[in-house]
């Protein structure tokens, strides 16, 4: 099952998707974001992994001890930060839209336009 | 459209993406053996030129320390738009949550609460301080510890009157702590082009590696990263938390 993990982040990728299309909620449409974000994590780890690695950090491991790619974690630190402020932004959006339209349904907005 | 046509629509199209997504994954290297030099040879250079034990700290904060300042400064960015976004319209106003209901009263915060709020505030920020400390020597950094810092605030938060807790809280001081930590970036970035190399190379002496005061200035970016998340993310739970409890709308029944 080598494939496994890069199924998983598929999978994530395509159910926060569905979620997004489904939602009935402003803030659960964030939060699949968020599941769609994830998706990204598992699969620059998955890339990175090497089997038997250690985590990159050597201060109780001597330095050539088998460990996993350095690089993608850094860039997953940088995912989950971009991550992070993509949620914060779009919840202060909900929270406006909410007082000007007092609903979250995406589907009620389109009857409070006309 | 309707929803549930919307629905199908996205599954067909879903179908036909995730079997292009399996196709493409499946002509990625197998799980588990990794196949790019530039991980390996981090691993094997990095504690030796950088003297700094945590090798993905080190990939971030130096050698690719520009990309984690434009990070910091999306982060800066967004804190900012979320203050914007959620600043008093011209039809609000600010009141306690119980001022529309006198003969109701909010709950008080339970004592539990309160008392394990508190006890756990000293640990919760000193684990924050050892966090951001200790980034380029194990696990962590100024992200990780920011945020735990400023679940420090939260606690506060939850074990008092958010109402109460408003008027005494330091927002000039957030503020400040907010942007020094962002222009300490750039500051210690600065300190490379006054000693003649160039922006953000380490020009502080390397230390031993494996003790706090090593890997150059490493330590001292994730001191700046550090203030500069946790006042952040001081400042958008506030924002948020002034949403949930401060403002209202005219005429709206709370």
């Amino acid at each position: 099952m080598s494939l496994l993990p890069y199924l998983i982040a598929a999978w994530l990728f395509l159910v926060g998707l569905y979620g997004i299309v489904t939602s009935r909620n402003l803030v659960h449409a964030v939060v699949c974001l968020s599941v769609v974000q994830s998706s990204t994590y598992v699969l620059l780890l998955a890339i990175g992994y090497e089997r038997g690695g250690t985590a990159p950090i050597f201060l109780d491991v001597p330095v050539g001890t088998r460990a996993v790619d350095p690089v993608v974690s850094a860039l997953t630190l940088t995912d989950i930060v971009v991550g992070a402020t993509v949620s914060a932004l779009l919840l202060a959006l909900a929270v406006q839209t909410y007082k000007r339209h007092g609903t979250l349904d995406p589907e009620e907005f389109r009857s409070v336009r006309d | 459209m309707s929803p549930s046509l919307r629905r199908r629509v996205f599954l067909v199209a879903a179908a036909v993406a995730g079997a292009l997504l399996v196709w493409g994954l499946s002509g990625l290297p197998d799980y588990g053996i990794y196949r790019g030099p530039y991980g390996d040879v981090l691993n094997a250079v990095a504690v030796g030129e950088r003297h700094a034990t945590n090798v993905v700290a080190a990939v971030t904060f130096d050698y690719r320390g520009v990309d984690t300042m434009g990070e910091e400064y999306i982060l800066f960015a967004a804190v900012i738009g979320v203050a914007i976004l959620l600043r008093a319209q011209r039809d609000e106003r600010e009141e306690a949550p119980d001022e529309d209901a006198a003969d109701r009263r909010a709950p008080g915060t339970s004592n539990a609460v309160r008392v394990l709020g508190l006890a756990l505030l000293g640990p919760v920020v000193l684990f924050g301080i050892y966090v951001v400390a200790h980034g380029h020597l194990s696990p962590g950094g100024g992200f990780q510890g920011g945020v735990v810092l400023a679940t420090g605030a939260l606690l506060v938060y939850l074990s008092g009157e958010y109402v109460t807790l408003r008027r005494v809280r330091p927002e000039a001081l957030l503020d400040l702590a907010e942007s020094s930590g962002a222009a300490g970036y750039v500051a210690v970035g600065l300190l490379g082009l006054a000693a003649g190399v160039t922006f953000l190379e380490n020009v502080l002496p390397l230390g031993q590696a494996g003790t706090l005061l090593s890997s150059g200035m490493i330590p001292l970016i994730n001191l700046a990263v550090g203030l500069e998340v946790a006042a952040g993310f001081v400042l958008l739970l506030s924002e948020f938390l002034e949403q949930t409890l401060v403002v209202r709308r005219p005429g709206e029944q709370t």
